[in-house]
């Protein structure tokens, strides 16, 4: 099940864990990221706070969590690669997992023909 | 929504895909579809041309026109030779930086003021009030178009063009020309820290030498946010950041250039340049250890946490893969480079160290072409 935000998260879930990640519209809205901040594992993640932060050349955005759990993956590979957030940002730019997910979170969220017509009215 | 002024290319802009943003006042392309990153890179090593028609430009007539502008400037005038360009300040009464300028030599008693977009009005109204009634004052600035084609190779395209490398004019000079047929004024100028050229012709002319110069394969077009993160790197101030009306030219760096003990006339606020005890701040640039910028406003901070200073630009460096930032700190810190220092990035310090300027050397800016 993949969900978005207003905020232009995505986020999927398997079991209880969510990888989540920024949309293709956020990154393609960024430009070129320089920095992904990378969450700490075992930290908590709460729905509706702040999650991370990601950086383009001109500025630095927040990275909101759609839900709460527990940090228990990131991706490693955008320390030394952020770019790859630009060239997949919904596939290999993921951003962190968060396990003990309640699904029921999700219910609320938009579904993906939702979210892209969210994103034409903008 | 206020509204944008528009340059004469913004139509060519929106049909190359780039983002338009407001800039002092002016709808500007901050980026074209490639992206910040790939136009910085392609100015670093081929050439760009960027759209500088937004800039304001001046001039200045009358007998005597090099005196008196020789009593308004900190960096003389009178000894300025025809063909020269010259980078200067205007002042106001405190003197604080009120613009940032470029002023040519375009005759005995003539000049061309070229000033900063978003001060136009403010400059024109502030030179006015300082000149004499006997000299004329032109603001040429919806007239004149201005290109800047900037980045090591921009002497192939030049060549291309027709120009012979003994012809071009060199560092801070400009000549009288024509450009596929169209008048233009042409100097050797910029603001990227590369070799580069820029081009003043009739705002009429101004989307035909566009295309021109963009007809060539090697010439890719770059916006705002390629030009700020380019003089960043070279650690060239921008106006409203690294200078403004609370900042000398002292403090923001410039006594070198400004050699005001060598100044042989007065001009105003002399006394107050030449003081060294009214000098708050000083400017330093600083590379962190990460690529995680510190942003204008952040704070600089001791190594043992102390606030010494405010940053005034901050980014990601496309050529160092490192964050770097200019500064203001108190000027009783003595830095040198090497020295550590910490900027407070979301409430928490992040290393860095003090740099030596610029933070690219490699830069071909006063590179010689013949």
């Amino acid at each position: 099940m993949k969900k978005f935000t207003k905020e232009h998260e995505w986020i999927s879930l398997e079991g209880d864990v969510a990888t989540i990640g920024i949309t293709d519209h956020a990154s393609h809205e960024l430009g070129d990221i320089t920095f992904v901040e990378l969450p700490n594992i075992g930290d908590q993640a709460s729905s509706g706070e702040v999650l991370t932060v990601v950086e383009s050349v001109k500025a630095a955005s927040d990275v909101f969590s759609p839900v709460s759990g527990t940090i228990c993956e990131i991706n490693q590979e955008l320390e030394n690669n952020p770019a790859l957030v630009n060239e997949s940002p919904e596939e290999e730019g993921w951003i962190c997992k968060v396990k003990d997910v309640d699904s029921s979170e999700l219910d609320d969220l938009m579904e993906e023909s939702e979210y892209r017509a969210y994103v034409e009215a903008l | 929504m206020e509204n944008l002024k528009m340059t004469p290319l913004h139509d060519k802009h929106v049909s190359l895909g780039a983002k338009m943003v407001p800039f002092g006042g002016w709808d500007m392309p901050v980026q074209y579809n490639g992206g910040i990153l790939a136009e910085h890179h392609h100015t670093r090593k081929a050439v760009s041309l960027f759209d500088t028609c937004h800039m304001g430009e001046f001039i200045i007539r009358g007998k005597n026109a090099s005196q008196e502008l020789d009593k308004i400037f900190p960096r003389a005038v009178a000894d300025q030779k025809i063909g020269f360009a010259r980078y200067n300040f205007l002042l106001s009464d405190r003197g604080t930086v009120m613009d940032d300028l470029l002023i040519y030599r375009m005759g005995e008693e003539e000049f061309m003021i070229v000033v900063n977009a978003g001060t136009i009005e403010s400059d024109a109204t502030r030179i006015r009030s300082l000149l004499p009634s006997s000299i004329l004052f032109v603001d040429e600035s919806d007239k004149t178009g201005k290109l800047d084609l900037q980045g090591p190779k921009t002497v192939e395209i030049m060549e291309k063009i027709g120009f012979k490398k003994a012809d071009l004019p060199g560092v801070y000079k400009w000549i009288k020309t024509t450009v596929k047929g169209i008048p233009a004024i042409v100097s050797r100028t910029g603001y990227t820290g590369e070799l580069g050229f820029e081009f003043y012709v009739a705002a009429d002319n101004v989307g035909e030498l566009w295309d021109y110069l963009l007809s060539f394969p090697e010439v890719k077009p770059a916006g705002l946010g390629a030009r700020d993160t380019l003089r960043l790197e070279v650690g060239y101030p921008l106006y409203g950041h690294e200078m403004d009306e609370n900042t000398t030219p002292g403090e923001a760096g410039f006594d070198p250039i400004l050699k005001l003990d060598k100044r042989l006339s007065s001009f105003m606020c002399e006394k107050i340049l030449k003081d060294p005890t009214k000098k708050t701040k000083k400017l330093i640039g600083v590379v962190l250890e990460g690529r995680r910028a510190a942003r204008a406003g952040s704070k600089v901070l001791s190594t043992d946490g102390k606030e010494i200073g405010t940053v005034t630009s901050g980014m990601f460096s496309p050529i160092l893969e490192k964050a770097i930032a200019l500064t203001f700190v108190h000027p009783q810190y003595n830095f040198v480079p090497g020295d550590k220092i910490n900027l407070e990035i979301g409430g928490k310090p992040f290393p860095g160290e003090v740099a030596e300027m610029p933070f690219y050397k490699a830069g071909t800016v006063k590179m010689g072409i013949v």
